[in-house]
């Protein structure tokens, strides 16, 4: 099957490609050099922008948390439903659409693949089997490692290197991509009713810190050559004046960084940038941590972007969720703490006219426009936590327009206005850096190689959107950018036709990513770890891992460590 | 006026949001048949499933007039956010009647099924018969009841009748299920009958007047005192006496549940608490 996209302006950043009028072709699945013309399926591109098709660093859209969530929101889904048409299936849900459904709408915006960031080990094979169900998209997930109870232990002992073994096997027996900490210490502490407050506080029953955990996990990560860094979301989230926490989290592996790559991902970065004493004198912190991040190197961030809407918050941080149903009166959801981790589901809206959520709406754009390298900022909504992951063309807009920017701030709560920094700021990103930050740059943080870029051999998943560079001002044709992002003309994944002016045309399976990390010696699996799982977990040992034959379209990524 | 009767008996559940006044307003009758509706899982034309016509009256009413004929218990979703007129249905309604309505009036000389003046910010509902469960309460989840109108019921109503419920009135002449007035927020409700239990569960503030038999009050509630009436609304008092009861303090609510003192004997034990 071969593919030509003709004459569309193409911004491909990671080739340094931007806006020249270039074919690209497609041959199985794969960018090549060239194809037969006459033989190929043409595209007409012509005066629309090109894109590499996106890649979602940070998005919540399948396992048991997620699901839980669907169960909990009824209200969320009658209002929002897509029938069932010859080629898709029928799906509901607003800020959690079912898996079907999930898959077509980030077909729709040219997105090709997603990162499902939290996975408790307990429940990978659920997990799996609703990305197996995803379709359109290729995907992978980050167990959740930061609580764990091997992992503590080992780095109470400082085995680093039992431990980088030890998550060699975690990634192939739950089938995952990266290490994620959420709340380093202070999830295992909720089991318990508790929470830790700082990088040195102790965690109960377990003679660590966060600071430790966090360094101990970036050291295995480096030890074990995993593509991606550490993603980490910080202790003390959601809570004011929590930036001076994600300042230290930055800082705790600064030395750990070699050549100038990033060591850690700091994710949803908006809900770790509070400043003040109390949600009364809530300010920004962003300048805080856009200075630091300006004089380092050694990390990449993603926004957490805020959306004034109705949406429902999940994430692995309990008790911050408990803080979040304190807050709102809200029904919620306390959730898997039986598992490795914990988690809160509480449904949430956010107000324009409410100061602390007109505050947060511009902490996330300050950050993006702070940021000087687009490289290590990316664009999220830590879906559904910011917002529905269908608000994306909304902060494009955001980002490439001061326009826009004028235009929401208008309607924004009056103090919140007045304390922005927004207004001060005229960074407009042009295409080429919004294709960097939606694609690129967390392609290249998370260490894909054939993805995010359009060069030969990548993976030919390419995106059209409706905009011309060359007679569209985009940055006064905001709306037209919008639109033009909510609606791809064209996706093309895996080579396959996929999406045309917004409507799927093709119902395709994707891969689910997982890495088969190669250790000299493989971990111990000891007679008392079969025991514990016996003793402790509701799975013994002998079911814990996901197979192979679990994975719809298998995708393994061979990495070879250095233990 | 427009009559509607349906053609023969309904085998599916039909969706029929167009049965609106506002949306037969300024409509031929020609157009009116070709609204569309679903019936089960086929899309037809509203004439397809009624006979439409036209009823001159001598004195036209100022607001366009609705009145449906025979059992229309299939028919989902009647009067769907009408703003203004007037539906009448001789026989038995379905599901979702008048859900999210902002004005005008419904009167049911029948029963209707669940949901009936779900959501509901304005105007009345009246009902002859009796009404299923979730009376003017939310879809399930939502926690956005009624935030204003007015239901009247003269037979029974199902369980969950005005389920957070923020404004409005409610008023039951028979007797209510279960979960009467559950997560309360504000707003009166007012059953003259026998009520099955768990009135006012996590209810916030608001009121609700139990004039018949009350198996038990939730623990979660306290007694307040004992009054000689309650009033309703304009014109209409509950006669006592009654107990007055506050809660649900499981929500540190201050919810007021009456409860006729001559029906209940059995509650008696709570006036040494006074």
């Amino acid at each position: 099957m071969e593919l030509l996209v003709k004459n569309g302006f193409v911004y491909d950043p990671l080739n340094g490609v931007n806006g020249e009028k270039m074919d690209i072709a497609v041959r199985d699945g794969k960018i090549v050099e060239s194809v037969n013309e006459r033989r190929a399926r043409k595209i007409n591109a012509s005066g629309m922008a090109v894109m590499p098709g996106g890649v979602d660093i940070h998005t919540h859209i399948a396992g048991s948390e997620v699901n839980t969530g669907r169960l909990l929101r009824p209200e969320d889904h009658f209002r929002d439903f897509e029938s069932k048409t010859s080629v898709t299936r029928a799906g509901v849900g607003r800020s959690i659409p079912s898996t079907f459904t999930t898959g077509y709408r980030y077909a729709r915006m040219g997105y090709t693949t997603i990162m499902n960031p939290s996975m408790p080990p307990l429940e990978a094979k659920h997990t799996h089997e609703e990305l197996n169900d995803t379709p359109m998209l290729d995907k992978a997930s980050y167990p959740l490692l930061g609580n764990w109870w091997f992992v503590l232990e080992y780095l109470a002992q400082g085995k680093i290197k039992e431990c980088a073994r030890h998550i060699a096997w975690i990634m192939s027996s739950t089938k995952g991509y990266a290490i994620k900490i959420v709340n380093p210490g202070g999830l295992e502490a909720w089991g318990f009713g508790h929470n830790v407050k700082g990088l040195d506080d102790q965690v109960p029953y377990f003679c660590t810190t966060p600071r430790e955990i966090i360094r101990g996990l970036c050291k295995a990560n480096k030890l074990l050559n995993l593509p991606h860094t550490i993603h980490v979301h910080a202790n003390n989230l959601g809570k004011p004046g929590n930036y001076t926490t994600t300042l230290e989290t930055l800082k705790c592996v600064e030395d750990l960084a070699t050549e100038d790559k990033p060591v850690i991902h700091l994710t949803h970065c908006q809900f770790s940038a509070f400043k003040g004493d109390d949600w009364r004198t809530l300010e920004s912190g962003a300048e805080e941590i856009a200075n630091y991040m300006n004089g380092h190197s050694h990390a990449t961030m993603d926004m957490g972007q805020v959306i004034f809407t109705d949406t429902t918050t999940m994430t692995a941080d309990g008790p911050f969720q408990y803080a979040l149903y304190g807050l709102t009166g809200n029904k919620w959801v306390n959730h898997d703490v039986e598992t490795e981790t914990s988690g809160g589901i509480v449904p949430f809206r956010y107000h324009r006219k409410s100061y602390v959520h007109a505050v947060q709406w511009s902490i996330g754009l300050e950050l993006a426009l702070l940021i000087k390298d687009p490289w290590r900022i990316f664009m999220t909504t830590d879906h559904p936590n910011g917002g529905p992951f269908t608000s994306y063309p909304k902060i494009i807009a955001w980002l490439i327009s001061k326009k826009a920017r004028e235009a929401s701030l208008k309607r924004i709560n009056a103090r919140a206005r007045s304390r922005s920094l927004l207004p001060s700021m005229d960074r407009e990103l042009s295409l080429y850096e919004i294709a960097t930050v939606t694609r690129a740059g967390q392609a290249r943080a998370l260490g894909l190689k054939n993805k995010g870029h359009l060069g030969v051999g990548a993976d030919a998943d390419i995106a059209v959107y409706n905009v011309n560079p060359e007679t569209t001002d985009i940055s006064r044709k905001y709306r037209t950018v919008r639109r033009a992002f909510r609606r791809a003309a064209y996706t093309v994944k895996g080579g396959e036709l996929v999406v045309k002016d917004g409507a799927i045309l093709k119902h395709v399976d994707g891969h689910t990513m997982w890495l088969d990390v190669k250790v000299s010696e493989p971990a111990r699996i000891t007679g008392d770890m079969k025991r514990r799982f016996k003793d402790y977990w509701t799975v013994e040992y002998e079911n814990y891992p996901v197979n192979e034959d679990h994975l719809k379209g298998l995708d393994p990524i061979t990495v070879k460590a250095r233990v | 006026m427009i009559s509607l009767r349906p053609l023969k008996p309904f085998r599916f559940p039909v969706l029929a949001e167009c049965i609106n006044p506002d949306v037969f307003q300024g409509k031929t009758l020609n157009e009116i048949e070709t609204l569309q509706v679903w019936e089960g899982n086929k899309q037809k034309k509203l004439g397809e499933l009624f006979k439409i016509d036209e009823v001159k009256t001598e004195n036209q009413p100022d607001n366009p007039a609705i009145t449906l004929y025979g059992d229309v218990s299939k028919v989902r979703r009647i009067g769907l956010g009408m703003k203004s007129g007037e539906i009448t249905l001789n026989g038995d309604a379905g599901m979702h009647l008048g859900e999210e309505m902002k004005g005008g009036n419904i009167t049911v000389h029948g029963n209707t099924g669940g949901w009936t003046g779900s959501m509901m910010k304005a105007g009345t509902i009246e009902i002859f018969g009796s009404a299923g469960d979730y009376l003017g309460a939310p879809y399930r989840g939502s926690t956005e009841g009624m935030h204003g109108g007015r239901i009247v019921v003269h037979g029974n109503v199902g369980t969950e009748a005005g389920a957070n419920m923020k404004k409005g009135i409610i008023k039951i002449y028979g007797s209510a299920g279960q979960f009467v007035g559950f997560r309360m927020h504000d707003g009166t409700i007012y059953v003259q009958g026998d009520c099955e239990g768990r009135a006012g569960a996590c209810m916030v503030n608001g009121k609700i007047v139990v004039g018949g038999h009350l198996e038990s009050v939730l623990p979660s509630f306290t007694i307040d005192g004992i009054r000689p009436k309650v009033k309703i609304e304009e014109n209409e008092v509950a006669e006592g006496p009654l107990y007055v009861f506050l809660g649900d303090l499981v929500e540190n609510g201050n919810g007021k549940l009456y409860v006729s003192k001559q029906k209940n004997p059995h509650l008696n034990s709570y006036e040494k608490f006074l």
